[in-house]
């Protein structure tokens, strides 16, 4: 096909997944409202308690507002990412999804779209939050939302195969609802969103461990980091194979019937 | 144009499909069988959506499911579908689920509303563009189905059941509107359905039951062959006797 016609395919999907997104209006005030809890209500109450000592990217004392900031944007990403492969449970199980199937386009560039337009739709979630934690001081440099940007989508992208390799293995919507928060609230607990990681050190040494290897530390202190316009290549050199690793594994094990052919089996 | 060569398929160890083989030119050919005779799953493996546990399928003379480059997309090229379970999205309006479908085919949306517009007009459907598929009713729904699969000017038409749910004056307009497309634009359609009244003595049918093939042929020239004097006669003749007698 000429690569035009790529060009609209992808064009397609992301129209699509913008509107549908547009009309699902809670879903992006629900997106806003949980990170905007954390920040405003958890983070103030804990503000005195969890000060937080020169760490990089900081080069000075910081409120446990601006700390959570990049978890929390993260944890916008997760969400997104997840939602996005709940939709397409559901598409499998409605058949919608076999009108995907009967594109003459290859399946990996079909779901490589998807995965963009989810990564974009996540972006403009978080400069979203972004603006608006400004109201609760945390300030960011103009640049810095600049310097981010790269980093959210890349995050995006890994975070949306993850949750399509969840997709690949849960065959019904009301399984998968559930393993998503199996899945999203020990990633976001056990890693460095809500407290530097030496804290936990501290605390306890195993979970420590868990913490510095959980993949999502990594999409935390790499966006920490590119908000500040500096690079984790500790985190990035992590996340790279990993990342690649969980895309290629998410196309390859993409079975669009699953669902569908255990149904009829039966 | 469709060519399929001893076709098997097995939901587990179940047979759904046995040894399956016919050959569709263009024109308007009836797949004929009850409920559970395997109709769907025959479009499912068409479509590639499945693949077959044993046999072949070649489109215009090239294998399917060959893992040749390309082969599976030159295919989905030709091919339209209606399926029976509907797969438009509810949340978007007509003219966004039919532009969503073209740009899956690689058209763009101005020419995919180009093509459509007349296809709107014959099924009446020209003043519900800018209505959400939700707002619709089923035959409606189907009729905006239909309009989708057509889209990109497909050269083989396969409908499941499409007019399940429609009222008689919806099915008649359905049908002579897809016989219509079947001969001015010489398109293979293979029209899946359990309703005898759906068939014309001129159609070339395929008697699916039980996942074989039990006849295929002209209908008229079938009931003269079996002394029935029509479909449905001759359909309980062939369920009564288990007789398979394929082209």
């Amino acid at each position: 096909m000429p690569f035009n016609a790529y060009l609209i395919c992808f064009s397609g999907i992301l129209q699509r997944e913008l509107l549908r997104f547009c009309q699902q209006r809670t879903r992006l005030l629900s997106a806003l409202i949980r990170p905007l809890l954390w920040l405003v209500v958890f983070a103030a109450g804990f503000r005195a308690a969890l000060g937080v000592a020169i760490m990089e990217p900081y080069g000075t004392y910081i409120t446990y507002q601006t700390y959570i900031t990049p978890g929390l944007c993260a944890m916008i990403i997760l969400f997104n990412g997840m939602q996005s492969s709940l939709s397409m449970v559901y598409d499998r199980e409605m058949g919608s999804m076999k009108v995907l199937l009967m594109s003459p386009i290859p399946r990996w560039f079909l779901l490589m779209s998807k995965l963009t337009a989810t990564a974009i739709l996540s972006l403009i979630q978080v400069v979203i939050f972004l603006l608006l934690a400004k109201f609760v001081e945390v300030d960011i440099e103009p640049l810095g939302y600049l310097s981010a940007i790269p980093a959210i989508f890349f995050i995006a992208l890994f975070l949306g195969a993850l949750g399509l390799m969840l997709s690949n293995l849960i065959k019904q919507l009301e399984n998968f609802a559930g393993v998503m928060n199996f899945v999203i609230f020990p990633l976001f607990f056990l890693s460095s969103a809500l407290y530097p990681l030496w804290k936990m050190q501290e605390a306890s040494l195993w979970l420590y461990w868990l913490c510095q290897y959980n993949p999502f530390t990594f999409c935390v202190e790499l966006l920490r980091f590119a908000l500040y316009q500096q690079v984790n290549f500790d985190a990035l050199l992590w996340l790279t194979p990993t990342a690649t690793l969980v895309i290629i594994i998410a196309l390859l094990s993409f079975s669009p019937l699953k669902g569908a052919k255990l149904k009829r089996g039966n | 144009m469709i060519n399929v060569q001893d076709l098997s398929f097995l939901y587990g160890q179940k047979k759904a499909l046995d040894r399956l083989s016919f050959e569709l030119t263009a024109g308007f050919n009836v797949l004929l069988g009850p409920n559970g005779a395997g109709k769907s799953t025959l479009i499912s493996l068409l479509t590639s959506l499945y693949r077959p546990s044993s046999g072949q399928i070649l489109i215009n003379g090239h294998p399917l499911n060959s893992g040749l480059a390309g082969a599976t997309a030159n295919a989905m090229k030709v091919f339209g579908v209606v399926f029976q379970q509907s797969t438009l999205d509810l949340d978007l309006s007509v003219k966004q689920n039919l532009v969503y479908h073209g740009a899956l085919h690689g058209i763009s949306a101005k020419k995919t509303l180009a093509n459509a517009t007349q296809m709107l007009e014959k099924l009446e459907l020209s003043d519900r563009l800018n209505d959400k598929v939700r707002a619709l009713n089923g035959g409606h729904r189907r009729r905006v189905e239909i309009v989708r699969a057509l889209i990109h000017q497909p050269k083989i038409l396969l409908l499941d059941e499409a007019s399940v749910g429609l009222d008689p004056a919806s099915r008649s307009l359905l049908i002579s509107h897809i016989r219509a497309i079947a001969l001015s634009d010489k398109v293979c359609v293979l029209w899946a359905t359990h309703l005898f009244d759906e068939i014309n003595d001129d159609d070339q049918v395929l008697i699916l039951n039980q996942g074989q093939l039990q006849i295929s042929g002209q209908v008229a020239a079938l009931c003269h062959q079996h002394q029935v004097s029509n479909l449905s006669q001759l359909f309980n003749q062939l369920a009564a006797s288990g007789v398979n007698d394929a082209f």
